[in-house]
């Protein structure tokens, strides 16, 4: 059966056991409809049961298991199996060594150490995998996007997917919908255009974003920075913190001994190299003199964020933009 | 010996507190009159005054029991039975309640509450004492408002605070109010040879540079690596050449509050961290929790952080009111005040910045010292307020 069962598991999507492992909700979906879809293209009478995380029960997978009257096909999904107890992992394991005929299942498993002894048991088995890693790189996003509208059978250019990947954000799942409602809406090759009239604006920015174009005096696309950050939920704090970090860089690289070592440098200040080589670029046109205004208006804004003030958002703008304007003085 | 021998340089508040010790026995022993006796105590004065010494040498006079009362002795005679538990903290009927937390809950103080209207087991008096009351959140102190203004006819409410306006003003107005003064010197040092055998001259220079603090004389007495501490503190001064060296020493000030912090806790954690486990039937350490017991630990280590952070701020705090006695003394040199200085031995640097200032810029960076005191207060990322107010310093 063990070498039935390692013949057929390749990237057959009908093999008797299939793993999909990792946290990327969107891929996980994907990888389980794929199963359904391949169990019910050879017989659309399948009988497929979804269960939700926490849905099985001991006993259940037998009888689930267990052959049908009419013999038709079955598809069972076992969702988040990292949180079984240990009656349903023996009861999983029994069933892997000895899996029925008709019946496709299908196991998701964040992956991580948590039931691990589920996971080791079935790879063992010889179940197909299907790998789900979180998608984390901006790379990663834009060939998604692309990849997305192949499978659409529309082209997208390189702009594009870009834009639409600065402007959805890095959920996955949004982004798939993006690109499905973009492809459905629209006609011929997806261009910056076009994303522009339906998608405006960024979803996520970061307080350090705001941090670095106020030390760089661009005290305009600093505001702009801070008001996404604040609309789309950074926490005030965070924008204090990093102001105060970015101040402090260029406060501490500023008095640090003019002839020392990149590698020293770095590793007296605490900062990656090519850190210090940003801060080196932000640090002209600072004078001892803006340093201290500056570090006063953060430390000045943090109480007011904490508490102090009764408008967080007017602090962290007076901050931002002293910050951004002391620098020639 | 008195219970009053611990309360140094306080003669009024001592006169105060004992007449109304001997109106408390009038009151038990059913006098109309209650003699300046009454239920509820406001204790202040500033840190290490002893405010808490105060409301615990005056909970000992009320439980006292020696057998010279009825001779017409005083109440507080220092080693009977009643006296003694009481100071020692072993009496039933004495409750010293005081948190290692920034604030005292409301939680906790429904629990006091309930304490309040309970009868005292030893016949006499119920007394707490709530040694941070300025540490109460306002919905805790709105709880004690009803329990302080009409207790159980035996309890007695003493509530230490370092002023007046750190206590909500309903508090304020159902206490009554106990004003301790910052002990003279001399008295200080006096009270460090008699009760902790130390030598004249570290006990008078102990006292000369906290100011009159008790708590923090003896300690800088006592321990050597206080009196490291302090040192590096009042050379901050000197090191404020550059921008560089600005945020380089506030770093190191911050640094070192954090360091001594976690010495201060991490002994005390892993302790507790074991006592729980054990309880909790963790098999040896390192050992499996049983199921479903991860929240209690998980509990424990919250309250350990929240105390973490307030021993931090506490270490921090001291080395800023250090800095702030190293420029009280510029301002004495400065304008040739008759008074001696806190810190006699860093004169050399005290004269040096006298010199390349005035006493205009010695007051402005008083006020940037005190402005980072209050901004930590607020909750300011520590490293952040430093910084700002060494920048400060530099500039004068």
């Amino acid at each position: 059966m063990l070498c039935v069962m390692a013949r057929k598991a390749a990237d057959d999507p009908l093999a008797p056991v299939t793993l999909v492992v990792g946290p990327e909700e969107l891929l996980v979906d994907r990888a389980v409809s794929a199963v359904t879809r391949a169990v019910r293209a050879e017989d659309p009478e399948a009988d497929i049961r979804d269960l939700a995380p926490g849905a099985l029960q001991p006993g259940m997978l037998t009888e689930l298991t267990s052959p049908s009257l009419f013999g038709e096909r079955k598809v069972i999904v076992v969702r988040a199996a990292h949180d079984l107890g240990t009656d349903l992992v023996n009861e999983l394991k029994a069933y892997l060594g000895a899996p029925a005929d008709e019946v496709v299942l299908v196991i998701t498993h964040l992956g991580g150490p948590k039931g691990k002894a589920l996971l080791d048991a079935a790879r063992k088995a010889g179940a197909r995998e299907v790998a789900c890693a979180k998608v984390t790189k901006a790379g990663d996003r834009l060939a998604l996007v692309k990849t997305e509208f192949r499978t659409a059978g529309r082209s997208v250019t390189e702009d594009a997917a870009r834009a639409l990947v600065e402007a959805v954000g890095n959920d996955l799942r949004e982004l798939a919908a993006a690109c499905s409602q973009l492809a459905a809406d629209t006609d011929g090759v997806i261009d910056e255009e076009i994303v522009a009239r339906y998608y405006t604006g960024r979803a996520e920015t970061s307080s350090f974003d705001v941090a670095d174009k106020a030390v760089e005096g661009r005290a305009a696309e600093a505001l702009e920075q801070l008001r996404w950050a604040l609309s789309v939920g950074v926490a005030p704090v965070l924008v204090t913190s990093a102001l105060a970090q970015g101040v402090r860089n260029i406060a501490r690289l500023g008095g640090a001994p003019r002839g020392a070592r990149p590698g020293d440098l770095a590793r007296e200040l605490g900062m990656p190299p090519w850190k210090l080589d940003r801060v080196r670029q932000q640090m002209r046109g600072w004078t001892p003199d803006g340093i201290v205004r500056a570090l006063q208006a953060v430390a000045e804004a943090d109480a007011a964020v904490k508490g102090g003030g009764s408008d967080p958002a007017y602090a962290l703008e007076k901050a931002v933009v002293t910050v951004a304007t002391v620098r020639n003085t | 010996m008195t219970v009053w021998d611990d309360l140094v340089g306080q003669d009024r508040v001592i006169a105060q507190l004992r007449s109304a010790a001997v109106g408390a026995r009038g009151v038990l022993a059913g006098e109309e009159s209650s003699g300046g006796m009454t239920h509820a105590w406001l204790f202040t004065g500033p840190p290490g005054s002893g405010r808490a010494t105060a409301a615990r040498a005056f909970a000992a006079a009320l439980q006292c029991v020696s057998p010279d009362l009825s001779l017409g002795g005083e109440p507080g005679c220092g080693h009977c039975d009643g006296c003694h538990t009481s100071l020692t903290g072993t009496h039933a009927d004495v409750d010293v309640v005081s948190t290692e937390l920034l604030s005292i809950g409301v939680k906790e103080t429904r629990d006091l509450v309930r304490r309040a209207a309970l009868s005292p087991a030893g016949g006499r008096w119920q007394v707490i004492v709530l040694e941070d009351a300025d540490r109460l959140t306002e919905g805790a102190g709105n709880v004690l408002l009803k329990a302080i203004e009409e207790p159980a006819p035996r309890t007695v409410w003493m509530l230490c605070a370092p002023s007046v306006e750190d206590a909500l003003p309903t508090i304020r107005s159902r206490c009554r109010h106990v004003a301790l003064r910052t002990p003279p010197v001399a008295a200080v040092a006096d009270m460090l040879m008699r009760r902790d055998g130390i030598d004249p001259e570290m006990a008078s220079y102990a006292a000369r540079a906290t100011g009159g603090n008790i708590d923090r004389a003896r300690r800088l007495a006592t321990d050597e690596q206080a009196r490291s501490r302090r040192a590096e503190v009042l050379g901050l001064p000197l090191q404020l050449g550059d921008i560089g060296s600005c945020m380089a020493a506030a770093q190191r000030l911050v640094d070192a509050a954090a360091a001594d912090a976690k010495e201060i806790t991490a002994e005390l954690d892993a302790r507790e961290t074991e006592e729980l486990r054990n309880a909790l039937g963790a098999n040896g350490p390192g050992g499996r929790l049983p199921s479903g017991t991860a929240g209690v630990v998980k509990e424990l280590e919250n309250r350990q952080k929240k105390r973490a952070t307030r021993t931090q701020r506490d270490c921090l705090d001291l080395a800023l009111v250090d800095l702030t006695a190293f420029y009280r003394d510029v301002l004495t040199v400065q304008l040739g005040a008759p008074v001696p200085l806190d810190n006699e031995q860093v004169r050399p640097s005290v004269d040096r910045v006298a010199r390349a200032g005035t006493p205009e810029d010695t007051l402005r960076r008083i006020e940037a010292i005190l402005a980072c005191r209050e901004a930590i207060d607020a909750n300011v990322a520590p490293l952040l307020a430093v910084e700002a107010m060494a920048l400060t310093l530099r500039a004068g």
